[in-house]
């Protein structure tokens, strides 16, 4: 027997194969020889996430299916692939002094790291409920083990148990929606899901709406939306930093894909129905992240929440189900993966060996303890608040352009107030690094790889605000996408 | 043939243990086992729903289901043993460094 594979089956893949072929040499090289492996992994990785870029500027305005329809290239997947690249890019950043800080290995993580991108990329291209539930384990295996990395310290350890247990129940639950559907439907297909939707009397099949109801809090789980986000704290506070950053934003951008794709391409006809859920779960997630970021001391935990608080922002858009709600989730995942990526550099670089020092107090009068780092702290709290001018503010601008066109005024109300909820703790730790005078000035030590991952993350905030017009071509396309 | 529907309502009772299993049991390893019956329900109905529509799909999904679950298996218990290591012990009610 011969498998067919043609030539758009390998275009539809290149960006995973150039990633995967990183992954190889990077753990080969560690194979071999650890301790050549130890100094240069971190910049064959870097040229592995560029090339995929590169190959992401190819596949720009075409679209491919590949696989049998399983895998999908259009607009709104080589945005969010961007999203995710440019998110694993700053976190190879982030880590190079990190790893070295906390004496951790370095081959194995990177290729840990790349392999859970191409998890993430494959996701953002499932056209198929199995693909779907494949890619998406594939990014979480590997994230476990990221999660657990540091694995003297126990809090990374009780990370990693509690985001495999929850994470893999997450999945069982998700591929028992996908056996259900597939009973229902006799499809997995996305585009044959949605065709088999408009048979008559289909839409109150009770399999049906139990498998889209299962494989809706599969996904739930992985964006952290409320009630399914109680992993979230522990797993961002334990997991080592880069780590968390990585996957707040990479993570989430890929989950989004996943979701949008489902909801909005192959349930629309179930509309009616999953449009109800997702505006409470909206309005809950925004809600809870934002009233339970304001009593954390943590900052990783604050994050964590807000970060709950952002994927209920996002879900408004999904709720808004209409031409600009789908363009601002690429240019909201954007935008958050830079400004969030950012926030969690300056967190990595301020805390001290063993993950000491992350309490609010250690940020007290760090502008006369490093002025740059100040400022650029001080833009991502103002971006995450989505006060301008900064690409938070954008974003936010588009979400809520795209409720008002959907009609959805009052879940709109809850994100504009939460919105104003949410400035509180933001600006706090504005205010303690710029107002409070520290009771010694102690200079906080950089590495340059770390500056240049905030450096970009900073320009890429006030870029985005400052020429919105750059990307809107990129955005408007997206809605012309196919499944 | 037999119908279909004792099939189903066995991997319904199969999926309601598992989740049943993670929420009460506090011992990982019994917590991973829940999973994995889970899993195998998932596969239960998968092959059943095949069976009874002519078609191969749900065959072949079975075996990535069981290919993922493989995987899961390796990572999680090298996550349980490495715990162990550090513990001594692994019930993880006693896994609440982090709270709030």
């Amino acid at each position: 027997m011969t498998i067919p594979v043609s030539a758009a089956d390998w275009i539809v893949i290149n960006t995973e194969l150039i990633l995967v072929g990183t992954a190889m040499i990077v753990l080969l090289l560690d194979a071999f020889n650890r301790r050549i492996s130890d100094r240069i992994s971190p910049w064959i990785t870097l040229v592995g996430v560029v090339g995929g870029l590169v190959s992401l500027g190819f596949l720009w305005g075409q679209e491919y299916t590949g696989f049998a329809g399983m895998l999908v290239i259009d607009s709104f997947s080589v945005l969010v692939k961007m999203a995710i690249l440019f998110g694993t890019g700053l976190a190879v950043l982030l880590s190079v002094d990190y790893l070295r800080r906390e004496e951790l290995a370095q081959g194995e993580y990177y290729g840990l790291l790349l392999l859970s991108t191409v998890g993430m990329l494959l996701l953002t291209s499932s056209a198929n409920l199995i693909m779907i539930f494949l890619s998406l384990e594939m990014l979480s295996i590997a994230l476990y083990v990221l999660t657990g990395y540091a694995r003297m310290r126990p809090r990374s350890q009780e990370a990693g148990m509690k985001y495999f247990l929850l994470g893999s129940f997450s999945a069982a639950i998700l591929v028992y929606g996908v056996a259900l559907i597939y009973g229902a439907l006799g499809t997995v297909d996305l585009a044959g899901v949605a065709e088999a939707l408009t048979a008559p009397g289909i839409l109150s099949n009770p399999v049906l709406l139990a498998g889209a109801g299962l494989v809706l809090v599969g996904l739930g789980f992985k964006v952290a939306a409320v009630p399914f986000q109680m992993w979230t704290p522990d797993v961002y506070e334990g997991a080592p930093s880069p780590v968390t950053a990585f996957m707040s934003v990479s993570t989430k951008a890929a989950a989004f894909a996943a979701l949008t794709r489902v909801l909005v391409f192959a349930f629309s006809d179930l509309s009616g129905v999953w449009m109800a859920v997702i505006w409470a779960i909206a309005a809950l997630t925004m809600i809870f992240g934002n009233l339970v970021a304001i009593a954390q001391n943590n900052i990783k935990r604050m994050l964590a929440y807000s970060s709950i608080a952002h994927a209920g922002y996002i879900l408004v858009a999904v709720a808004s189900a209409n031409q600009l709600g789908i363009q601002s989730i690429p240019f909201y995942l954007i935008a958050y993966t830079f400004m969030n990526i950012g926030a969690w550099a300056v967190v990595t670089v301020i805390t001290r060996k063993g993950e000491e020092g992350v309490g609010l107090s250690d940020y007290t009068g760090l502008f006369w303890r490093n002025p740059l780092l100040a400022v650029s702290m001080g833009l991502f709290m103002f971006s995450l608040a989505g006060i301008p001018p900064t690409a938070g503010f954008t974003a936010k601008i588009y979400l809520f352009m795209a409720a008002v066109n959907a009609n959805l005024i009052g879940l709109l109300i809850v994100a504009v107030v939460t919105t104003i909820i949410s400035a509180y703790f933001y600006l706090r730790v504005t205010v303690i690094m710029f107002m409070h005078r520290p009771s010694e000035v102690s200079a906080v030590h950089v590495p340059i790889a770390a500056y240049v991952a905030i450096i970009i993350a900073v320009v890429a905030t006030l870029w985005l605000f400052l020429f919105p017009n750059s990307t809107q071509a990129f955005t408007e396309a997206v809605w012309r996408m196919g499944l | 043939m037999l119908p279909a529907y004792p099939y189903l309502i066995l991997s319904a009772v199969l999926f309601t243990t598992g989740t049943l299993g993670v929420l009460i049991r506090r011992n990982p390893i019994i917590m991973f086992m829940s999973i994995e019956l889970m899993l195998n329900a998932a596969n239960l109905a998968f092959i059943t729903f095949a069976r009874y529509q002519q078609s191969m799909d749900g065959h072949v999904f079975v075996f990535i289901v069981m290919t993922v679950a493989a995987a899961e298996v390796a990572v999680g218990l090298g996550i349980i043993v490495a715990i162990f290591r550090l513990r001594g012990n692994i019930n993880v009610d006693e896994l609440d460094e982090m709270k709030g």
